[in-house]
């Protein structure tokens, strides 16, 4: 497992995802991509959905990646890794490729292409026990076309299709929770990560590589154009989701021991990160109160829920 | 290593045990793969020769077909030899990926047994599938009976992979009337089919880490048309490519394949053309209607894309009237097939009269009687000298008549 070391080293490791890509300043996909693609050594093969990341990274005759890339649609961005995989497996078996030189197998999807119209062909691939690592760019919305909802959406947020209107408050129901069904597939390790949280990320990150079979980590991934707020602010909204617990970083190891991996110092209200954020702004006017505070006993209740299983162990 | 088969040198075979034995042969690295019917037996035949050793490849049992088109595509574009099968409904899921195989020119192979699209649902033959992938960048070989579906499949792979072709292939046999018929078969021993086959050659392999490359990239206005008249062109150019590979199996089998195939074309008046398990039915018929004194003949085309249009103007260049048969509902135009032959007769100035039929939809029997129907419909035309029977008709449908662009109408 590659040692994160200090942020000065992490900062300096060769990068793997390069700049000059046409994600929109203040994006927070290419800090969570460079965080994860640097958190290994070995080679890796990636495979990414189509998204916000892959449209801006792989404008041809340009690419970003400077490892083995693949990008087939949106929904099978799991199913195009696992195949990977297996021809790995295959000829390493058959005497093809250097048996010294591991390779690991990395696929990116956004919200869109991981909780919806992937979802099918992620399952399957956890379910058949590739070895890989699936990284979901969360962003609440499918952004590349124009920031509509998913369902991954949270509660009150505005989108273009859950719009905000005389007689609508914006998304009507709560986000799927993902990460728990991921972690219910049986997979060996699962876990949650902001882009803020560097370290907690990069070690999860090399955790995942290191784990063999399916791994999911979910990622926060706080978007500048849709969600409303200036793009300097990208960093300070990802800790905003973890203070207020909106975003509860943690982690599932073989389905059962789950861990708590920060843990706010001082718990900000939840208004605190949604009035950062122009999407939910709305929420803020007179009669809408009842979402604020709908919001807040959702998000205590599920504080309470993880730091009871964290407590007993399960 | 995968344990060898002992065959003998005449098996009773159906389409899906053929292809099946040559999947196994050419020593696929991955297969992955999703059941339906008909092809179902070439998937559970797989499993039980992974399950005796027979195979040393990955198989990936996936969810669904369209993660099965998506697993070959990611495992061809690590670098190996990749293969799968389908039918009908399955063929449709994998429509979107089948587009993204080619453009990306992997040289996926893959047997398609043809089977009628729902709804109504309807698990027989026809050509539903074949047609729906018509213009997804694949070449797309036809098999009319199991010892077909063996060697086409053979081929297919030296096909697919071949340096100047690099593009996925299609076999495409009946459904039930050819995947579920036995027939005798005589397939190659196991070294000689591989060694047919060849090692597979790895173009842009993404396991080659000190040369990492960018698959499915983004292409708008600049490129996109570039991109997409390069593949047209590699389609275009490569039934040179088809018949190498049909010299080279004619050498090791004796058995020989053409673009276009024919049947007592060499003085024939009147042709039918047609793909799969019909063209031996309409063989027969062919020469039961020469004891009825009509000059008839039976033409196929061994590949519908690339759609050899010269070889297939040229086969009919003498004939008078030919009828060209769809296994498709065209759903509001004239059969796909029909145009293909009437463009390419048409494009080399001749001007045989040509009519359509539609038959054989979701399995409907097409007997040596209905051939000889149309061939004495063919025979009316070409002493007319002009059509005198209507452009489109249907073969064996039950109900009133239905046809349309009747003469005089
Ligand atoms: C099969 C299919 N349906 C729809 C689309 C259109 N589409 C492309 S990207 C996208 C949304 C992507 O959303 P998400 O996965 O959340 O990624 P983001 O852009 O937000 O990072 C949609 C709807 C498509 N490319 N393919
Ligand atoms: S729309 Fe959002 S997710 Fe997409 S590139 Fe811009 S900031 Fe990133
Ligand atoms: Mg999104």
């Amino acid at each position: 497992m590659k040692n994160i070391g200090n942020l000065k080293e992490f900062a300096t490791t060769p990068d793997r995802f390069q700049g000059g890509h046409r994600l929109c300043p203040g994006c927070a996909h290419s800090i969570i991509v460079r965080e994860v693609v640097n958190a290994t050594e070995d080679d890796i093969v990636v495979s990414t959905a189509t998204g916000c990341l892959e449209v801006c990274s792989s404008i041809y005759p340009y690419t970003s990646w400077d490892v083995s890339w693949l990008h087939i649609g949106f929904e099978n961005a799991a199913a195009g890794i696992s195949g990977a995989e297996a021809m790995y497996k295959a000829l390493k078996r058959k005497g093809k490729l250097p048996v010294d030189k591991p390779a690991k197998f990395l696929a990116f999807g956004g919200d869109g292409g991981t909780y919806d119209i992937g979802f099918q062909s992620l399952s399957g691939a956890a379910e058949r026990g590739h070895d890989f690592m699936y990284v979901c760019l969360d962003n609440e919305g499918y952004m590349n076309t124009g920031g509509q909802r998913s369902s991954a959406t949270p509660v009150g947020a505005h989108t273009t299709t859950s719009p905000r209107g005389r007689i609508s408050y914006g998304e009507k129901n709560w986000k799927k929770d993902l990460t728990m069904i991921m972690s219910h597939h049986g997979c060996p390790y699962v876990a949650t990560a902001v882009p803020s949280k560097w370290k907690d990320l990069a070690t999860k990150a090399a955790k995942g590589f290191d784990t063999e079979g399916p791994v999911f980590l979910n990622t926060l991934s706080p978007c500048t154009t849709e969600w409303k707020f200036d793009p300097a602010d990208t960093i300070m909204i990802s800790d905003l989701a973890v203070d207020s617990c909106v975003f509860p970083l943690y982690e599932i190891e073989n389905g059962t021991k789950l861990t708590i991996t920060y843990r706010p110092k001082n718990k900000i209200p939840v208004r605190d990160y949604l009035g950062a954020q122009g999407r939910f702004s709305h929420l803020f006017k007179k009669g809408n109160e009842h979402l604020i505070d709908a919001w807040q006993k959702h998000t205590d209740e599920y504080w309470e829920y993880l730091q009871r299983r964290e407590e007993a162990g399960v | 290593m995968a344990e060898k088969y002992e065959l003998k040198t005449k098996e009773v075979w159906d389409g899906n045990t053929a292809a099946s034995h040559a999947l196994r042969q050419a020593q696929v690295d991955v297969v992955a793969a999703y059941p339906i019917t008909p092809s179902t037996p070439i998937v559970q035949n797989y499993s039980s020769y992974l399950a005796d050793g027979y195979v040393d490849g990955e198989f990936v049992m996936v969810e669904s077909e369209h993660s099965a088109m998506s697993a070959c595509v990611g495992a061809s574009a690590a670098g190996g030899r990749v293969a799968t099968a389908t039918s009908s409904q399955g063929y449709a899921l994998m429509v979107e990926v089948l587009y993204q195989a080619s453009g990306m020119r992997l040289p996926i192979v893959m047997t398609v047994v043809n089977r009628a699209l729902a709804s109504p649902l309807n698990i027989h033959g026809d050509h539903g599938d074949l047609y729906l992938g018509r213009d997804a960048g694949w070449i797309h070989l036809i098999a009319n009976n199991p010892q077909e579906a063996y060697d086409m499949t053979l081929c297919a792979f030296k096909i697919a992979e071949d340096e100047d072709v690099r593009l996925p292939v299609t076999t495409n046999q009946d459904g039930f009337l050819v995947s579920h018929t036995a027939q005798i078969v005589e397939p190659l021993d196991d070294e000689t089919a591989y060694k047919f086959v060849g090692d597979y050659k790895q173009k842009n392999p993404m396991l080659d880490f000190d040369h990492p490359v960018t698959y499915g990239a983004q292409t708008e206005e600049e490129w996109h048309f570039e991109h997409k008249a390069r593949q047209h062109k590699a389609l275009m150019d490569s039934p040179k490519v088809i018949e190498k590979v049909f010299a080279e199996f004619k050498e090791l089998t004796g058995r020989e394949y053409k673009l276009v195939e024919s049947h007592n074309m060499e003085d024939a008046e009147v042709a039918i053309v047609a793909m799969g398990s019909n063209y031996e039915t309409a063989k027969i018929a062919a020469d039961e209607a020469r004891k009825a004194g009509i000059k008839a003949g039976v033409v196929c085309p061994r590949s519908f894309r690339p759609f050899p249009i010269k070889e297939m103007a040229e086969t009919l260049k003498n004939v008078k009237a030919i009828a060209a048969l769809d296994r498709n509902c065209p759903m509001g135009t004239i059969g796909a097939l029909h145009n293909e032959v009437a463009g390419a007769i048409n494009a080399f100035g001749q001007n045989a009269i040509i009519t359509g039929y539609i038959y054989g939809l979701g399995g409907r029997d097409t007997t040596v009687a209905h051939n000889l129907e149309v061939f004495k419909d063919l025979a009316m035309n070409a002493e007319a000298g002009k059509r005198v029977t209507p452009l489109q008709k249907f073969i064996n449908l039950r109900g009133p008549e239905l046809s349309f662009f009747k003469v005089g109408e």
